[in-house]
C-alpha cells in the first residue's frame, strides 16, 4: 500500500509513466502480432461456428476488459471518495472513454457474430441488455463528469455513479447462469478445465493480454493527457488572478 | 472464411478502427495539452534583458 501511495504523487507518476509507457507499447504490438497470427491463421475453424469462432479473439477480450475497465473505474472512484487521493479522480476520468470504447467493440462483434449464428443481430436478453446497461454507464460517467462548471463536483458524482453502476458487472459475469439466456455460458473462467480446445484456446488468451496491455497502454496516455489539461487549467487561473 | 466473410472482416475492421481511434484521440488530446503548457510556461518566464533590479547595496 505504502508503494501505492508513492504513486499518487502526480509528479512522481509522471515521471513512472515515462519510463513504462515505452514498454508497454512494445509489449502490446508484440502481443498483437503473435495473437492475430494465431486467431487468423494457426487456428482451425470451429466444428460449430466455422469460420466465424475468429471473430470471438476479439469479441471475448474486448468484453473481458470492458468488464475489467469499469472496475478499475469503481475502484479509482471509491479512493477518491474515501482517501482524496489526487490521483484517483484522474484515473477513474480516464477510464471511462476508454472502458466505452472495449464495450462498443463487444456490442458490435457480438451483433456481426450473433446474426450468422443465432439468425439474428439483438435480442433482449440478460447478458446482452447488462452489456448495453455497461455502455450506458459509461457514457453517463462521461457525461456527469463534464457536467459541472466545478471539476471537483462533477468528479465526485461520476464517482457515486461509478460506484452504484457496479453492480451490473457481477450481472454481466452471472447473467448467463442466473438467467435461461440464449447467450453461451462461461467456457474459459470456470472452476472446471476450460471448455474450448487448446488449439482456440491458445490465440484467445494471447489476444486478451494484447487488450489488457493496450488497455493499461491507453490509460497511461490518457492519464497523462488529464494531468496536463489540469496544469495548463491551473496556471490560466493564476494568470488570470494575477491580472 | 467459410462464406462468413461479410461478418468476420467487418468485425475485426471495426475493432482496429474503434482501437486506433481512441489512441489518436488520446495522443490528440495529450498532445494539444503538452503544447498548450508550453506556451503558458513559455509567456510566464521573464524576457532576456529584463531582469529584477538587483538588491540595493545601500
Amino acid at each position: 500500500m505504502a508503494n501505492l501511495h508513492r504513486f499518487a504523487n502526480p509528479n512522481r507518476f509522471l515521471r513512472f509513466s515515462r519510463v513504462i509507457l515505452p514498454w508497454l507499447a512494445g509489449i502490446t504490438a508484440l502481443l498483437f502480432i503473435v495473437g492475430l497470427y494465431y486467431a487468423l491463421f494457426a487456428s482451425p475453424a470451429d466444428y460449430q461456428q466455422g469460420e466465424t469462432v475468429r471473430i470471438m479473439y476479439v469479441h471475448v477480450p474486448a468484453a473481458w476488459i470492458s468488464m475489467f475497465g469499469y472496475s478499475v473505474m469503481a475502484g479509482a472512484s471509491a479512493t477518491a471518495l474515501i482517501w482524496r487521493h489526487p490521483l484517483a479522480d484522474i484515473t477513474a476520468r480516464a477510464a471511462a472513454p476508454i472502458g466505452a470504447g472495449f464495450t462498443l467493440i463487444t456490442l458490435a462483434t457480438g451483433s456481426l457474430w450473433g446474426k450468422p449464428m443465432w439468425g439474428t443481430w439483438w435480442v433482449w436478453d440478460a447478458r446482452l441488455t447488462s452489456v448495453l446497461i455497461l455502455f450506458f454507464l459509461y457514457l453517463g460517467h462521461i457525461a456527469l463528469s463534464r457536467a459541472f462548471d466545478d471539476p471537483t463536483r462533477g468528479a465526485k458524482a461520476a464517482a457515486v455513479l461509478a460506484l452504484v453502476g457496479f453492480v451490473n458487472v457481477p450481472i454481466i459475469k452471472f447473467s448467463v447462469d442466473w438467467w435461461n439466456v440464449l447467450h453461451q455460458p462461461a467456457s474459459v473462467s470456470r472452476l472446471a478445465a476450460p471448455a474450448i480446445d487448446p488449439s482456440m484456446l491458445r490465440p484467445l488468451l494471447i489476444m486478451a493480454l494484447a487488450f489488457t496491455f493496450y488497455f493499461l497502454t491507453l490509460l497511461l496516455l490518457q492519464i497523462r493527457a488529464e494531468l496536463t489539461h489540469r496544469k495548463v487549467r491551473a496556471l490560466q487561473l493564476a494568470q488570470a488572478s494575477a491580472q | 472464411m467459410g462464406g462468413h466473410a461479410a461478418f468476420i472482416w467487418p468485425a475485426l475492421g471495426l475493432t482496429a478502427a474503434v482501437l486506433i481511434l481512441m489512441l489518436v484521440a488520446t495522443l490528440y488530446s495529450l498532445r494539444s495539452g503538452e503544447a498548450a503548457l508550453s506556451r503558458l510556461k513559455a509567456t510566464r518566464e521573464p524576457r532576456p534583458g529584463r531582469r529584477s533590479p538587483a538588491p540595493d547595496a545601500g
